[in-house]
């Protein structure tokens, strides 16, 4: 009842000044607006660039790494034991670069509830053999299946079928740039060489493009059998693992974990890809600067329409007290005025905000670098939606906090002496 | 025997400001219920200071205001606007209406306020007041489109709503002319005797003052008469 009467009150004192509330209201409705649209757009866009990566990057990578010996002759020493050495001897062991046991391990990782999906991989060093001469290459020998439900490698793929891989013998995916500079198209067949020298021709059934020269110039995929029997392995013969989580940010721990666990090389996304969070953090900084920035000039406007509107009003404020309303309530009208404001004019800037990125969303954006985007990308998140309006009321409140308090400490009776 | 709605037990007032001056000297005085009282004086004698202080709205003041047995000693500013709105009924000497509200609007609002009644009992109320002030016909018109003695009319009925026991007049005739002011005196007068409500009026006219139950008056600060 009270609270009907006071915000009765507040709608009348806000509608006979209605053209400068109408302005206050838009400065908030502008601020929102551009929040909405810049948030949605520059999330969108983090989300594709992030998604470029994050969609074909395991989250944990299982694999044998060539690297020194870790235990060089100088060690063994009893008088240099404690020391930090220098010399170095031994040079890498030839090590099989084939994950040992790895049904096991797949199948152990396949019980683990934070394991959402695994890839099991097969990589091999090749020359495809163009005239005169090869050119360098890898196979990345995959288990179709998992690799295009984990890391959604079917959308890339800009010719040809991906399903072609298993069902064709002896098939390939290759690369566009790879594809451009062999002259090759579907159905072609290529010879590839690996690396021990042994010889298979490969019938072309796809091209694919991530929009990374340096992987659409060299990688090319193959089913893991058709990899296995070009380098003359046995069918458990796996060199990778990849490692697709439930929660993300699990892996760092769980790269850890199956490291000493199952004795291979463990790598995480983090580690792996330190460059692409702080990227997302910067724009993400940008965004919000520049929509508190635009929230806090409409926080001014409000601030001194309301401080006008309570010069203006000043007997009102002395008959209202004199009838009998306490300063708390001339306090609470004032404060209502002003989130009228804000939640008016943060609706509002939710209507357009969204308007604005909708019409953003279908912009045509065609870049040769990202073939599954046609238009510019934007985040319909609702939680930017609910950050506009909470932000909105945040700034009109404090905005008309200090003209409210102004207005509740006026004395009656100097307002009504001053006559 | 009426009871004592109204008494002040050495009320002293000073203003700092240039150089500290003492305006309100020892005023002691009481009303009882249906007492029509106006306070008189020269300019600056301290009366308007006197009515401020009386209806709650000055608080910075030595000595101790007793309104219907409650001291107002120490009350907070909620406490006290409860009393103005239920205790206290106010006629100004300009008419001070909300601008933006209508005339019945501004009668209603203190009532409101009170909440002692369902809004449609307060409308209905209003406009009782409204009709025996004879200005029933303005009820829906803007507060700032009628003339200077409609507007005292409407400031009347808004210090009625309430039922307050006590009203007090700061000139409530002084900008008006011989016809509309004796209008007033007559709701007043009509008031005190029907309804048991004290009045307090301070006022310059002394053919006004003259025909009231009780005159108090002023000079330098103190009560010379009463």
């Amino acid at each position: 009842m009270q609270r009907f009467l006071i915000l009765n009150i507040s709608k009348t004192l806000l509608s006979a000044r209605l053209r400068q509330s109408v302005i206050a209201a838009v400065g908030v409705t502008f601020g929102i607006t551009m929040f909405i649209t810049l948030v949605s757009f520059m999330t969108g866009l983090n989300k594709l660039l992030d998604g470029l990566i994050l969609n074909r990057t395991p989250h944990i990578r299982l694999y044998n790494e060539i690297k020194a010996s870790e235990n060089q002759p100088v060690d063994l020493s009893d008088e240099f034991k404690n020391s930090k050495n220098f010399l170095r001897s031994v040079k890498p062991k030839e090590r099989p670069l084939e994950i040992y046991n790895s049904q096991a391990i797949m199948r152990r990782l396949k019980e683990d509830n934070r394991v959402l999906g695994i890839a099991p991989k097969v990589m091999a060093q090749v020359f495809f053999n163009v005239g005169a001469i090869d050119l360098n290459g890898i196979i990345n020998g995959i288990d179709v299946l998992a690799e295009n439900q984990m890391f959604f490698f079917g959308d890339y793929v800009i010719k040809g079928e991906l399903r072609d891989l298993e069902t064709v013998n002896n098939s390939i995916i290759l690369g566009k740039g790879a594809a451009d500079k062999m002259l090759v198209d579907i159905g072609d067949v290529i010879q590839v060489t690996t690396a021990r020298g042994e010889r298979l021709p490969l019938k072309v059934v796809g091209v694919f493009q991530l929009g990374i020269a340096d992987i659409d110039n060299v990688q090319s995929y193959a089913s893991i059998q058709t990899t296995q029997k070009l380098l003359g392995e046995s069918n458990a013969y796996i060199t990778d693992i990849h490692i697709k989580l439930k929660d993300l940010s699990l892996a760092p721990a769980m790269a850890n974990e199956f490291e000493k666990l199952f004795r291979v090389d463990a790598i995480d996304l983090q580690t792996a890809n330190a460059q692409f969070e702080t990227g997302t953090n910067i724009r993400n900084i940008i965004t919000y600067a520049v929509s508190v920035a635009l929230l806090i000039v409409a926080g001014f406007g409000i601030y001194n329409i309301l401080n006008m509107m309570i010069y203006e009003k000043m007997d009102s404020i002395a008959i209202l007290k004199a009838t009998g309303f306490s300063g708390q309530d001339v306090k609470r009208i004032f404060i209502s005025i002003s989130l009228i404001i804000g939640i008016t004019g943060g609706i509002l800037g939710l209507v357009f905000g969204y308007i604005l990125s909708s019409i953003i969303s279908h912009i045509p954006f065609n870049t040769a670098a990202l073939p599954a985007v046609e238009t510019y990308p934007v985040n319909f998140n609702p939680v930017y939606y609910l950050i506009g309006i909470v932000f909105a009321i945040i700034t009109t409140y404090i905005a008309g906090f200090f003209p409210a308090r102004k207005a509740s400490q006026v004395d009656p009776v100097e307002i009504i002496r001053g006559k | 025997m009426d009871k004592l709605i109204l008494e002040t037990k050495n009320i002293n007032k000073y203003f700092h400001d240039p150089v500290t001056n003492q305006v309100l000297n020892d005023i002691s005085f009481s009303m009882k219920q249906r007492d029509f009282v106006s306070v008189v004086g020269k300019s600056g004698c301290g009366k308007s200071t006197l009515l401020y202080i009386l209806s709650t709205m000055d608080t910075d003041y030595e000595g101790e205001l007793i309104l219907d047995g409650v001291s107002m000693k120490g009350k907070s500013d909620k406490e006290l606007s409860k009393v103005r709105n239920e205790k206290i009924g106010f006629v100004f000497q300009f008419h001070y209406l909300l601008p933006e509200f209508s005339v019945l609007q501004n009668v209603m609002m203190p009532g409101l306020k009170l909440a002692r009644f369902e809004t449609k009992e307060i409308e209905h109320d209003a406009m009782e007041h409204l009709k025996s002030l004879g200005i029933s016909h303005l009820a829906s018109k803007r507060a700032s489109q009628i003339s200077g003695g409609e507007k005292q009319r409407v400031a009347i009925a808004r210090a009625l709503i309430n039922r307050p026991l006590i009203i007090m007049g700061d000139e409530p005739t002084g900008n008006l002319d011989r016809k509309n002011s004796d209008i007033v005196f007559d709701i007043f007068h009509q008031l005190a005797a029907e309804t048991g409500q004290s009045l307090l009026i301070v006022t310059h006219d002394h053919e006004f003052a003259d025909r009231t139950d009780r005159i108090v008056e002023m000079d330098d600060g103190r009560i010379v008469k009463q």
